[in-house]
């Protein structure tokens, strides 16, 4: 009786929590689905607002710029999560030797993570990647060699450094705790194997780092895919570097037709879910073993 | 082959010495233990052998060639640890065909090898499991298995029982010492338990904060230890220490009795003492006596048969053939 009594007076105290955060996520999730399906052009009152049905979906998916935005969407979270693993997995290696002042270069490493998109954009943008005054450009210059213009000859490679930066302290701080998690009778029962270095990396290190490595994928994958203010800030959609999310943004708010910012959404929703469906039956694979 | 000889071997962390410089030979296909409290240096010793800690001085020699710098790998020694050290990832059959992976034998060979290893220690049936999902006296096997494979010149276990619960540990005891009758290689052997010690080694080498108190037989250690210190830690339960007048009357600082070398009366005898707590193991019972003539209870033998109870008067008689006496530096008078 008693955890009868407690189990419906812990759903009564949760309603409230539970109530807010289902009304958070169906209401707009509701309005897109309804805005989806409509025209709506709050610029052009003249133009009716009526059910259209799948025409949005259609003239979303049919347009000239989605094929490239999908492309341009995979370039970015793709790289940056190559980029991000691999050195991840290099910086928790070195992080993880005993040496001098160990604690504030761990502060240091994991900085950039505090930092908002926004603004370490701005930073990018006009410190390190501007053709006249970025520091890249003085570089280029001291050498003798033309400064290269970073956001509009590659952006998207721009954009991969940028975001790789931020994301780079997330990625190292996980693989650094699974590497401390290492049994180090492990790597010494290896060395005795006879086993070089480069073996033990790939045979002890890196299986066990299997699991860190997983989940830094499925985390990162799910922000990555919805990135926008490191573009918004520098290139704003052009040269290439029109992603999926920016793409919606720019059918709503620039062309102001909600209706097909609200189909492109949903196919967002989509992608996004199925995502994440892959990379749960992956870690969950990962977790039984 | 697998003879070893330290010369000199001293390691130093920093500041501290945890072995002072000290000179030990193992023999061919001898089975060595290193016993000592927790923190004498024994596990140090082994690992400093294995050449997974570098030493600060000295020598070490493997079958007559110089092995102090050579790498873990090149020392032809193969090592159980405390915890195993699995590789959890692998299946059993790939723990033990690691190291002939690293050393590129040809698939074949190996899985010859594997196989002899597994019938060996009863592991056929579990080759294709995880070590997730071996009990841990299966794992201490595998873990067996993958030094045997190697065929090396000397196996080391460090505290390798250690984890396992007691019974496990006596049978696994037994399965360690026919191993080594059989494949007649040389072992050495950490332990900080003196039944481990006395029941499988060839020769025992006591240490204490890094020094070699005593290296002998386990007999020699028990009929004559060198020291305070061995006489205590060798024999279960423990010798018996006299100071003061009783002590004086042998012509000793400190005279030492074990506990089963003391005859039990109730009518005569030497010392006059009460019974205290007693023990019964059903095989023998351990009585704690209490006396005006000890500092601390005196532990006898009886057998098992014999019922005493709490406060009861009794007599003991030491077996002076087999009491120690100790100077006052704690050294042994013969």
């Amino acid at each position: 009786m008693a955890t009868q009594h407690s189990r419906s007076a812990a759903r009564l105290m949760m309603a409230p929590a539970v109530t807010l955060l289902l009304g958070w996520m169906l209401v707009p999730l509701v309005m897109t689905l309804f805005f989806s399906f409509r025209t709506y052009l709050p610029l052009r009152p003249e133009v009716a607002q009526t059910w259209v049905g799948f025409d949005n979906y259609v003239r979303f998916v049919t347009s000239s710029s989605f094929w490239p935005a999908v492309v341009a969407t995979l370039i970015i979270v793709g790289g940056v999560l190559l980029i991000t693993l691999i050195l991840g997995v290099i910086l928790a290696l070195l992080l993880d030797q005993p040496m001098w002042g160990q604690g504030a270069v761990r502060v240091l490493v994991i900085a950039p993570f505090f930092v908002m998109p926004t603004v370490s954009a701005l930073l990018w943008k006009n410190m390190f990647m501007d053709p006249v005054n970025g520091f890249f450009a003085h570089i280029l210059r001291a050498l003798g060699l033309a400064p290269i213009e970073f956001l509009s000859q590659h952006s998207l490679t721009s954009i991969i450094v940028i975001v790789s930066w931020e994301w780079l302290p997330f990625a190292t701080l996980i693989l650094l705790t699974a590497i401390q998690s290492l049994d180090q009778e492990q790597l010494e029962a290896a060395e005795m194997d006879g086993a070089s270095w480069p073996s033990r990396f790939i045979y002890i290190i890196l299986p066990h780092l299997s699991r860190a490595m997983t989940v830094v994928l499925l985390i990162q994958t799910i922000f990555l895919l919805g990135i926008f203010a490191e573009i918004f800030v520098t290139t704003q959609g052009s040269f290439g570097s029109k992603t999926l999310t920016y793409l919606i943004y720019q059918r709503v708010l620039e062309s102001q037709n909600v209706g097909l910012g609200s189909a492109g959404g949903v196919y967002a929703i989509i992608l996004a879910n199925i995502v994440a469906m892959f990379l749960m039956r992956i870690v969950g694979k990962n977790l039984d073993a | 082959m697998g003879q070893i000889s330290l010369s000199n071997v001293a390691k130093r962390f920093g500041e501290v010495e945890v072995i002072p410089p000290l000179d030990l030979q193992i023999n061919d296909g001898e089975f060595v233990v290193f016993v000592g409290p927790s923190g004498c240096g024994k596990s140090t010793l082994l690992r400093l052998i294995a050449g997974l800690e570098d030493v600060s001085s000295g020598e070490i020699v493997i079958d007559g060639t110089n092995a102090t710098e050579m790498p873990p790998a090149k020392r032809r020694l193969a090592m159980v640890f405390q915890s195993y050290a699995l590789y959890p990832h692998m299946s059993v059959r790939n723990n033990i065909a690691f190291p002939l992976r690293m050393a590129k034998l040809d698939k074949a060979e190996q899985d010859r090898r594997v196989s002899d290893a597994a019938r060996v220690l009863n592991l056929t049936d579990y080759l294709d499991r995880r070590p997730g999902q071996l009990s841990g006296g299966q794992r201490q096997r595998v873990a067996i298995g993958r030094a045997i494979v190697r065929e090396p010149a000397a196996f080391l276990f460090d505290e390798p029982l250690s984890n396992l619960d007691a019974a496990l540990r006596v049978g696994m005891r037994l399965e360690i010492s026919e191993l080594h009758k059989r494949l007649k290689t040389t072992m050495i052997y950490v332990t900080h338990d003196q039944v481990e010690a006395m029941t499988m080694a060839d020769k025992i080498v006591v240490l204490r904060a890094g020094v070699i108190e005593q290296v002998g037989s386990p007999l020699e250690l028990y009929r004559t230890p060198r020291n305070l210190f061995v006489a205590g830690f060798i024999g279960s339960p423990k010798m018996n220490f006299l100071k003061g007048d009783e002590a004086k009357k042998h012509g000793a600082d400190t005279i030492g009795i074990r506990p089963e070398h003391i005859v039990l009366s109730q009518e005569k005898g030497d010392w006059k003492g009460t019974v205290g707590v007693s023990e019964h193991l059903g095989s023998d019972t351990f009585f704690h006596v209490n006396s005006d003539l000890f500092d601390e209870p005196v532990t006898v033998r009886a057998d098992g048969e014999v019922d005493l109870h709490y406060g009861a008067e009794i007599y003991l008689s030491p077996n002076t053939a087999h009491l120690h006496k100790f100077d006052a530096k704690g050294l042994r008078i013969s």
